[in-house]
């Protein structure tokens, strides 16, 4: 279940002085359970604002998003998002981080912090429960953002380029990290990236998108096996593919 | 933290103590200078007790106004005067700032009237401060409430104005639906550097309507008023002291205010120095 389906998204944003953007065209697709799908295009091409409507924080201005045959319009914990900026409230713990959203669901004190706990520990952070994010390396923000969105147990977890801010070394332990919380969560996640390696290392299914308007070019089932080795010669045969694919897309 | 360190007896405290005035040398020494200039220049050169009263008869003055009790009681006022306003401004405004900040009909139908009001100078109210609560404290109390709510106000919807938008939308993401939960756990805590700062304004500007509102004779007594009533009787070592109570105290209510806000409420706030 947790079938989740676009169909003909499209989206336009006025800009002041009669100009439009035209963010998304008629963009479909079908994304299965437990599916980790990868988006990846210049940038401009409408990643953001496809997530964003998914989410339920931007409304399409023609289309439909359904969840179980649900139609999307206002968010809802069971889609959850991790931003590409730092989101964390700094104002709150990082275990009252986490357990924002149960509180929000009037859930009891003691229930809270015992599922709080267990998410701390899913990504490795319980000795920093009580520090405020500022005390917080990057990575370390954006694993209690993680655990902060799983907290609530939704079915679908959106992710705006999560790593995007981090070093190299940080990003491939993040996407290792990811995976085995993906696997042993079975929850459906759709991730924005701009690194090939990335979407490489991470889809079952990579979404190739066009800018100006956004549109879908090309979508890539990954059969390769976890964990991947990241210099084998297939994962570099479709490194080397999806690259070209991205000149194209960005020369059109 | 500030201030000394007392724990240790005898020796040890002689040792802190020696310490205290190698790290702060040269404030010591600057203000020993000024008072030292100040006493022989009241006593050789103006020799006038209404032009310059010297520093020590400001200092009998001050034990004076201790021994017959006046000090507590005109204190006791001020503080009553200063709190019914600073309380009523925070109350009143940080209410309007969360509506104004967060609701865009709400600013747009209010912001003009307060930028009409807001440039009256809080004294040009005491007239009518009198007539509406009479020589009441809750008139003196109008007065600094009318200094006071404003900078609360502004710096209110200029917090809700900034707040990240992507708070809002992880808040959204997680549950958070309705107005009244987005500004609660969102908006609030997020503005909150702000609102102090507010505060602070505010706490000044208050304090200096407290002092005029109590000389122009809202009141007939406090600290303000003691000023006015001394002056009449041409005893300016009295009025001395209590300029300088009410610099001091005005410097001693903002440090206790900085210390709760900083060190117990914004301790999230990266790279702040308590
Ligand atoms: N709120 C908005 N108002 C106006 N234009 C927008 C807004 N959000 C996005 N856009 C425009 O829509 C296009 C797609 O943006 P976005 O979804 O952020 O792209 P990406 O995330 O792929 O880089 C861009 O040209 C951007 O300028
Ligand atoms: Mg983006």
């Amino acid at each position: 279940m947790s079938r989740l389906l676009l169909e003909g998204i499209s989206r336009v944003f006025e800009k002041e002085g009669g100009q439009s953007t035209q963010a998304l065209d008629n963009v479909s697709l079908d994304i299965k359970a437990k599916e980790f799908v990868c988006f990846i295009g210049p940038s401009g091409c409408g990643k953001t604002t496809l997530l964003r409507a998914i989410a339920g924080l931007d409304t399409p201005d023609s289309g439909k998003i359904t969840l179980d045959n649900e139609h999307i319009t206002v968010p809802d914990p069971r889609r959850g998002m991790v931003f590409q900026e730092y989101s964390l409230f700094p104002w709150r713990t990082v275990m009252h981080n986490i357990t924002f959203g149960l509180e929000m669901q009037g859930m009891g004190k003691k229930e809270v912090i015992e599922i709080a706990d267990k998410y701390l520990k899913l990504v490795g952070l319980e000795q920093f429960k009580n520090s405020y994010p500022y005390e917080l390396s990057g990575g370390m923000r954006q694993r209690v953002a993680i655990a902060r969105a799983l907290a609530n147990e939704p079915k679908v977890l959106l992710m705006d380029e999560p790593f995007g801010a981090l070093d190299a070394q940080t990003r491939n332990i993040l996407q290792q990290e990811l995976l085995q919380i993906w696997e042993k969560k079975g929850v459906t996640i759709l991730f924005v990236t701009h690194s090939v390696d990335e979407a490489v290392y991470l889809a079952d299914r990579i979404v190739v998108m066009s800018a100006r308007p956004g549109k879908i070019k090309e979508v890539i089932n990954v059969d390769l096996l976890r964990p991947r080795d990241r210099t084998s010669h297939e994962v570099n045969t479709l490194r080397e593919r999806l690259l070209n694919m991205l000149a194209e897309a960005r020369d059109q | 933290m500030e201030g000394l360190p007392l724990h240790g007896i005898g020796g040890n405290m002689n040792i802190n103590l020696v310490e205290a005035i190698r790290k702060n040398g040269l404030e010591i020494l600057s203000i020993s200078a000024v008072i030292v200039i100040w006493q022989l220049f009241a006593d050789l050169v103006v020799n006038n007790k209404l032009l310059l009263p010297s520093f020590t008869d400001v200092l009998f003055s001050f034990f004076k106004i201790i021994q017959n009790g006046t000090l507590f009681t005109d204190l006791s006022i001020s503080l009553l005067h200063f709190g019914l306003g600073i309380l009523s401004a925070v109350f009143i405004g940080i209410p309007i700032g969360v509506a104004m900040g967060w609701f865009k009909s709400v600013n747009r139908a209010t912001d003009p009237l307060i930028e009409i009001v807001r440039p009256i100078p809080p004294l040009a109210w005491i007239p009518f401060a009198i007539v509406w609560f009479g020589l009441t404290h809750v008139s003196a109390g109008f007065v600094i409430f009318i200094g006071a709510v404003f900078p609360i106000i502004i710096n209110t919807v200029e917090g809700f104005k900034s707040v990240p938008r992507v708070y809002v939308e992880a808040a959204k993401v997680l549950g958070c639906m309705k107005d009244r939960e987005l500004i609660r756990y969102v908006a609030l805590p997020s503005s909150l550097p702000s609102i102090a700062a507010g505060i602070r304004i505010a706490m000044g500007v208050g304090w200096m309507c407290l002092v005029a509102a109590e000389m122009f004779g809202v009141s007939t007594n406090g600290l303000g008023y003691k000023i006015w009533w001394h002056y009449y009787l041409h005893q300016m070592d009295f009025v001395l002291v209590y300029m300088l109570i009410l610099g001091f105290l005005g410097l001693l209510i903002d440090k206790i205010f900085r210390w709760y806000v900083d060190g117990k409420l914004l301790k999230w706030r990266e790279g702040v120095v308590v």
